[in-house]
């Protein structure tokens, strides 16, 4: 797959827009019943993974899902009405921010019960290794997830069977108000995949090209059949945990340090100096990309409410 | 009287029991340092007071978590731990259905499990079935493990106070929309025991039994229908286990129909129970069918027109009631 560093750039921006918007939705207006999660300061890791995927392969994500599913090519306008629990949302409504599955473009689940996909994603890959498929599945949970029993489990059997599966841990600092030394003590959370016998490795979550490196080495590991890998991205989580959060525990100044390391900005700095972009080229691409946000709220906002009763309707076939 | 929401009114028993009772500890996610500082949540302020040893801030691991108290409480401290959302119970439920409730009995009662499980539930927050699915159900279909639901901030110390105390495994599940709701609350220590149901209003034509949050709204029901000339009795479960069922029973012959209402979903839901029990022990003094308002059989869906379908409102209630009175 030929790399394409402006589309990097581009969907790092797309993801920071559109949930730059759904915060201020959600603090402003009542278009957004509940909590929001947003995932601003991470942006280098859904974007650098997801491009190394092709439409097959198979995402599974958790509840800091949104750039996971732009990453994938899932249309924000349907996010959005989604979001706004419109029923021209991807799964009408029943879902709302936090579990938004966009089959289309191969999101097949996004959990919000911590660690709930990472033995989903087990079954995802058996399948594409039962098929004879040439496709992989990426797995995106947090620090905190790596906590849970299922990780355990799910790391030690998709390594036992070698399945084409990449677990892209985001370690962004914290799990709920923990910090990763208040609920794990180890430094590395890639040093768990060891215990499994699988290659467990650190990468720099900020820099959204070797984000895009490590996971396009997992993906021809996975495709040669050697089986899984367990990435942990290093990056943070600038916002609190939701927009209900105060964040009373994260320290200010290690909000600021993490800042100025911002992805969209490394990257940007690193095109203009390389000559690929030009201050307006990149103006355009913001302007773009606005314009796409606002598109998308548009149609969530005139789209039309599900009815009651459709709450009855998509339990069975 | 001191107004409290049920939030703080819990937080108001684990204080005291705490200071009470020096093996009591508690522990579960965020339960010292929490995402949301709010002191009008259960477990706000309880680190300050009685430091990280008695209040316990545990990783994302629930399996872990519900053995922790089931170890600890063998051992006799007296263990009440936290389960964010009644969902995630699913994975403490190995340690909790199949140890906690289990291993007294195994041990040919030699063996004691004073454990407290808090939960918190309930549909109407806009976070989705995940967070939002009550299972009260689940627990009280197992033998061994008593199962708490109060309706009130008042009921919800009395009981809480009365679980901690309990040599069984308890649990005790918290609506979070009671959070929202403050109302008067004694200011002294007080017990209430696990097992009376109470008679939240007195009537004459119709008895409803519910529990939890839905106590409001058959109040509010029973108080619209009482301008319109109809007497309804509403009695409070407050535990589904050990289940009260002399007052069921009394009520429903004093009233002859009966009318269960709960927000799990239909099939399988402690509804249910009620129903048989009345049919097996009152059939004769039923004047008219037995009927059931609960959700519908599907997961809680998030979009608020859908949502508020989900959950029993007034509306409900009254129309069920005018039904079987004919
Ligand atoms: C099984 C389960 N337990 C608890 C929660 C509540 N919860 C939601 S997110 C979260 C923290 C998860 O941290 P991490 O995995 O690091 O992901 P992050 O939020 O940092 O992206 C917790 C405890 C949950 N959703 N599911
Ligand atoms: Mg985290």
């Amino acid at each position: 797959m030929h790399l394409n560093k402006l589309n990097l750039l581009r969907s790092m921006l797309q993801i920071r827009r559109f949930e730059e918007k759904l915060e201020q939705l959600s603090r402003e207006t009542e278009k957004i019943y509940g909590m929001m999660i947003v995932s601003t300061g991470q942006e280098a890791v859904a974007s650098g993974v997801g491009a190394v995927l092709d439409p097959a392969d198979v995402i599974i994500s958790n509840h800091r899902s949104h750039g996971h599913l732009l990453a994938k090519g899932a249309d924000p306008k349907l996010i959005m009405a989604e979001i706004f629990g419109k029923a021209t949302g991807y799964n009408k409504g029943k879902s709302g921010t936090l579990h938004i599955a966009a089959p289309e473009v191969n999101v097949l689940c996004t959990t919000t019960v911590v660690g709930g996909g990472i033995p989903i994603a087990v079954g995802t890959a058996f399948a594409s290794h039962y098929k004879q498929q040439k496709n992989v599945t990426v797995c995106f949970f947090g620090d905190g997830a790596s906590d849970e029993g299922s990780f355990h489990e799910a790391l030690n059997l998709a390594s036992l069977w070698n399945l084409p599966v990449i677990f892209a841990c985001e370690n962004n600092v914290y799990s709920g108000a923990q910090r990763v030394e208040e609920h794990s003590k180890v430094k590395n959370f890639a040093d768990r995949a060891i215990a499994y016998g699988m290659p467990g490795i650190v990468v720099d979550g900020n820099n959204v090209l070797e984000v895009y490196q490590s996971a396009m080495k997992a993906k021809e590991r996975c495709l040669s059949g050697e089986g899984p890998t367990l990435i942990e991205y290093k990056t943070y989580r600038w916002g609190g945990h939701s927009t209900h959060d105060q964040q009373s525990y994260q320290p200010q100044e290690e909000i600021e340090l993490w800042k100025k390391l911002c992805p969209i900005e490394q990257l940007k700095a690193t095109l203009i100096k390389e000559g690929v972009l030009g201050q307006e080229q990149y103006q355009q691409m913001e302007n773009e990309i606005k314009q796409a946000v606002e598109e998308a709220v548009k149609f969530a906002d005139e789209s039309p409410w599900p009815q009651p009763e459709d709450a009855m309707e998509d339990i069975y076939i | 009287m001191q107004n409290l929401t049920l939030g703080e009114a819990v937080k108001q028993a684990l204080r005291e029991e705490m200071l009470r009772d020096e093996n009591v500890f508690v522990a579960g996610e965020g339960i010292g340092v929490g995402i949301h500082n709010n002191p009008k949540l259960p477990t706000h302020g309880l680190l300050e007071e009685f430091g990280p040893e008695r209040v316990k801030d545990t990783p994302v691991s629930e399996a872990a978590i519900a053995g922790l108290a089931v170890g600890a409480s063998v051992m006799g401290l007296r263990p009440v731990v936290e389960i964010m959302f009644n969902p995630f119970f699913t994975i403490a439920s190995d340690q909790i259905i199949n140890h906690a409730a289990k291993l007294r009995y195994l041990s040919g009662g030699k063996s004691k499990f004073p454990l407290v499980v808090r939960i918190k539930t309930g549909a109407g927050i806009g976070a989705g079935c995940q967070h939002s699915h009550n299972l009260e159900a689940w627990v009280a279909h197992c033998p061994g493990l008593k199962v708490v639901m109060p309706g009130t901030p008042a009921d919800a110390k009395g009981l809480l106070k009365t679980a901690i105390r309990d040599d069984n495994p308890v649990i005790f599940i918290e609506d979070m929309i009671l959070n929202f709701i403050p109302m008067p609350v004694p200011e002294e220590d007080y017990t209430i025991p696990l097992g009376p149901a109470d008679i939240k209003k007195p009537g004459d034509d119709v008895t409803v039994v519910t529990w939890s949050k839905m106590l409001g709204t058959a109040l509010n029901a029973a108080g619209k229908l009482e301008q319109q000339g109809i007497s309804v009795e509403v009695v409070d479960l407050r535990t589904l286990a050990p289940l009260d069922e002399d007052t069921i029973l009394k009520s429903v012959r004093k009233t002859g129909r009966l009318l269960v209402l709960h927000e799990a979903t239909r099939t399988g839901g402690f509804g249910g129970e009620i129903a048989a029990l009345v049919a097996e022990k009152a059939f004769n003094q039923l004047k008219a069918p037995v009927k059931r308002i609960t959700a519908p059989d599907i997961p809680v869906p998030y979009s608020k027109p859908m949502e508020q379908f989900y959950i029993p409102n007034e509306d409900n209630v009254i129309n069920g009631i005018k039904s079987i009175l004919g």
